[in-house]
């Protein structure tokens, strides 16, 4: 009994059951799936956007979920946060300047 | 005044303590200093791949004589390879859980997988890499040649570094030779892996399923 507390209390002190995290594998799985369709299935001026949507939404629920970012102190996000938009917002205008969002 | 001698040395004793096993569990922040180094390292590590990912964004098109991204990648064997990554992901977290719970046995299995699945991931870019150079990409054949080779090149090194540490762990586990929070050091390792996961999550779109 004790045994089975102590293992919901540490699942819940760091976030998730193993099932939950199966759960958030599956999730990951359809949308590499749906990904994976665009190359086979037309989906128009959709095709960008929704790709791009689909990385960041994988993106973040690894991040969130398992490395824990979500349950863990938000030190640690700013950290990795500021990393990220700042590597963003440095290459993204190094690539402006070279004229690439430009058709 | 004997009190406050008496705390200062267990004071100094907890800090020794500290030190000696790398928590970080005391520290100003009330936080472990391990931990919010791997995570400033991996913040880090967004500007090194930002770099290569951009640069290769800017020379995708430019292949001169060599050929074209479109004619060499091979898009359903590159989605197999980024599952089994993905899929490394919940074994390295699963790993990480029954650290915590302090089951060593699956612990190690779980750990193994994961570096099985790294290791598969690895034999997929080597074999992607082979067929490329045979198919006339070489290192110096284009930019797009080039930017390619680095972007997954240095992708592909830190899954190989990630493997070596995942049974690095495994052996040191089964010796008993971690003194401090071993569950700490598995989720350390496991905030690496999962790293290199999310770097090729941004990998395949942009590389491989946006065409230039």
């Amino acid at each position: 009994m004790t045994t089975v507390t102590e293992t919901h209390e540490d699942a819940h002190e760091h976030g998730m059951s193993d099932a939950g995290y199966v759960k958030i594998a599956i999730i990951l799985a359809l949308i590499t799936g749906l990904e994976v369709s665009t190359y086979y299935v037309d989906f128009g001026p959709l095709f960008m956007p929704s790709l791009i949507i689909m990385m960041v939404v994988k993106f973040v629920m690894v991040v969130s979920y398992f490395m824990h970012l979500k349950f863990d102190s938000k030190i640690f996000s700013f950290l990795f946060y500021v990393g990220l938009g700042l590597a963003l917002f440095v290459y993204i205008t190094a690539l402006a300047t070279f004229k690439f969002f430009i058709a | 005044m004997a009190d406050i001698a008496t705390h200062d040395i267990d004071h100094a004793t907890d800090n020794a303590t500290d030190h000696a096993t790398g928590h970080g569990h005391h520290s100003s922040t009330g936080l472990s200093n391990n931990k919010l180094a791997m995570w400033l390292f991996l913040g880090s590590e967004c500007l090194l791949f930002g770099g290569l990912i951009s640069t290769y964004m800017l020379y995708r098109g430019r292949v001169q004589n060599g050929p074209h991204p479109s004619q060499i990648y091979d898009i359903p064997f590159t989605s197999v390879s980024s599952f089994v990554l993905l899929m490394s992901s919940l074994t390295m977290v699963l790993a990480v859980s029954s650290a915590q719970r302090k089951d060593d046995t699956k612990t190690n299995l779980w750990l193994l997988i994961t570096a099985l699945l790294g290791a598969t991931f690895i034999g997929g870019q080597v074999y992607e890499f082979t067929a490329f150079y045979r198919e006339g990409l070489g290192f110096t054949t284009s930019l797009f040649g080039s930017s390619f080779y680095s972007l997954t090149g240095f992708h592909g090194v830190h899954v190989s570094i990630g493997v070596i540490m995942l049974l690095s762990l495994m052996g040191i586990i089964k010796k008993g030779k971690i003194t401090g929070d071993k569950a700490e050091v598995v989720e350390l390792i496991g905030l690496y892996w999962h790293f290199v996961d999310i770097v090729w999550i941004i990998i395949f779109t942009l590389v491989y399923l946006i065409p230039s």
